[in-house]
């Protein structure tokens, strides 16, 4: 199952949860079993075309999705995904 | 960076920087460019006072901060070039003071402003580097842009609770801000420090990185961190790096820009540049604490805490509900909507989301305290605490 990292901002979402184990074979799935898991993370992380919202990104080996395959990329089992959000603090 | 004619260092110069001048990969000419170099640093807050403070030690010749703000005793959990002492000053003059004490080789200038469209250009000009360590988005994307079309890099770094992340956007050799993060959240997904908080040391931890990147720069040593971002995360104590790579449709550095000059940034993210709750949700939504003290002598009246349980801790208002903001829409069914309904968080921010909320799910009477817990500290019950 990939494993998906969560990031401070998000974790008051999944229960302070930091990796998450979710089902799926590429990346849109994985964040379909993802906020599954925890309903109120939706509109975190899609807007209401249910659309990956751009100011979220997804890294796969430390390469951003979006110069991948986008959501469509292939996950592996134990593959580790980083979600990062824009963050402002100073 | 082409630096023409470097200056020379005095015999004091050089016994205080004996221990650059030991590192062959600064030595004195390392030393004679960064005395040559500018670097502008646009918000003294919790990663500014590690950034000014190093570079500043490091002896970098001109040093520009940009704040508008005055110092608060909440911010001395972290912002560690202010003191006690200098409560209620502008944190201009509490940051030079500090570092004119620290090194007086070096030049402070200040700029007792917010940053804007109208002034980032002026301010920005004429210095070699950018160090972004401001706490908003729209003056964050104001940076970025003002970097991009004055050809500067621009060394960033931002935190939350535990969370930081750095990098070095420089357009004319790797991606932008813009790149990575082409619009701001929505307003209120994104919770700021001041309504999230932040561990202390972790703009110093932060900020140290980001004086790091900015010296590799400007002495052109090192691989700074152009393309790559790095991702710390001080609970797990990880720190991870990802590639970045331009955005060929970013509107600001790609080929197709259609962002050529300095918009509206409050507009563009839909706040306001700087992160201070202003408590209020708004004309004919809001109750001030004095009058819910007096609505409170009646009943049928609901007050709706919308903060997290630990918070409660701090301070509370007798026979609230506590329904966290985040679990409010799961729990929209524990609330008579027939009924009057006062939201209040610490500050107003989180309860106006709430209220927006509310509104969308039907309920009409709802107000929000104004200023939050804290107005009331402030004009009710003066035994609670501030935080």
């Amino acid at each position: 199952m990939p494993i998906l990292k969560i990031p401070s901002p998000l974790r008051s979402y999944t229960d302070g949860q930091v990796d998450v184990r979710v089902d799926g074979q590429n990346v849109g799935e994985a964040l379909d079993s993802l906020v599954e898991k925890f309903p109120p993370l939706r509109p975190h992380l899609f807007n209401g075309d249910g659309k990956l919202r751009p100011f979220v990104n997804l890294f796969v080996d430390s390469q951003n999705v979006k110069d991948l395959d986008g959501l469509a990329t292939p996950l592996a089992d134990d593959t580790r995904v980083l979600l990062v959000p824009s963050i402002a603090g100073g | 960076m082409v630096v023409p004619l470097l200056p020379g260092l005095t015999r004091n110069e050089i016994l205080r920087y004996s221990r650059h001048l030991l590192i062959p990969e600064v030595g004195l000419e390392g030393q004679r460019r960064l005395k040559g170099a500018s670097a502008l640093v646009i918000g003294v807050g919790g990663l500014g006072s590690p950034v000014a403070l190093y570079l500043a030690a490091a002896g970098i010749g001109r040093i520009g901060l940009v704040d508008y703000d005055v110092v608060d005793a909440s911010n001395l959990q972290r912002q560690v070039i202010h003191g006690t002492g200098t409560v209620g000053q502008r944190k201009v003059e509490s940051a030079r003071a500090k570092l004119v004490d620290l090194n007086p080789e070096v030049q402070v200038d200040v700029y007792d402003e917010a940053y804007t469209s109208q002034n980032a250009m002026r301010i920005t000009e004429g210095y070699d580097v950018i160090l972004d360590g401001t706490d908003n988005f729209p003056t964050r994307y104001l940076a970025n842009d003002v970097a991009v079309f004055l050809g500067k890099p621009n060394v960033y770094a931002s935190i939350y609770r535990f969370d930081g992340q750095v990098s070095v956007f420089d357009a004319g050799r790797g991606p932008c801000y813009r790149c990575l993060f082409p619009e701001p959240p929505p307003p209120g997904l994104v919770p700021s420090c001041a309504e999230g908080g932040v561990l202390g040391v972790l703009p110093g931890t932060i900020g140290t990185i980001q004086a790091t990147e900015a010296l590799k720069v400007l002495l052109g040593i090192g691989e700074p961190l152009i393309g790559r971002l790095l991702l710390y995360d001080a609970l797990d104590m990880s720190v991870e790096f990802v590639k970045l790579k331009k955005n060929p449709k970013c509107r600001v550095c790609g080929p197709q820009a259609d962002i050529t000059e300095l918009i509206d940034y409050e507009e563009f993210c839909g706040v306001p540049g700087h992160d201070h709750d202003t408590g209020s949700a708004g004309a004919g939504l809001d109750i001030t604490a004095g009058e819910l003290a007096g609505r409170l002598i009646g009943n049928g009246l609901v007050l709706l805490d919308v903060r997290e349980p630990h918070e409660l801790e701090i301070s509370r208002i007798p026979n609230a509900i506590n329904i966290p903001l985040g679990s409010l829409a799961a729990r929209l069914a524990e609330l008579d909507s027939a009924r009057d309904i006062v939201v209040f968080c610490k500050s107003g921010t989180r309860s106006t989301r709430a209220l927006e909320l509310l509104a969308g799910a039907g309920f009409k009477k709802v107000k929000n305290l104004r200023g939050g817990i804290n107005a009331w500290a402030r004009a009710v019950d003066t035994s609670l605490p501030l935080y």
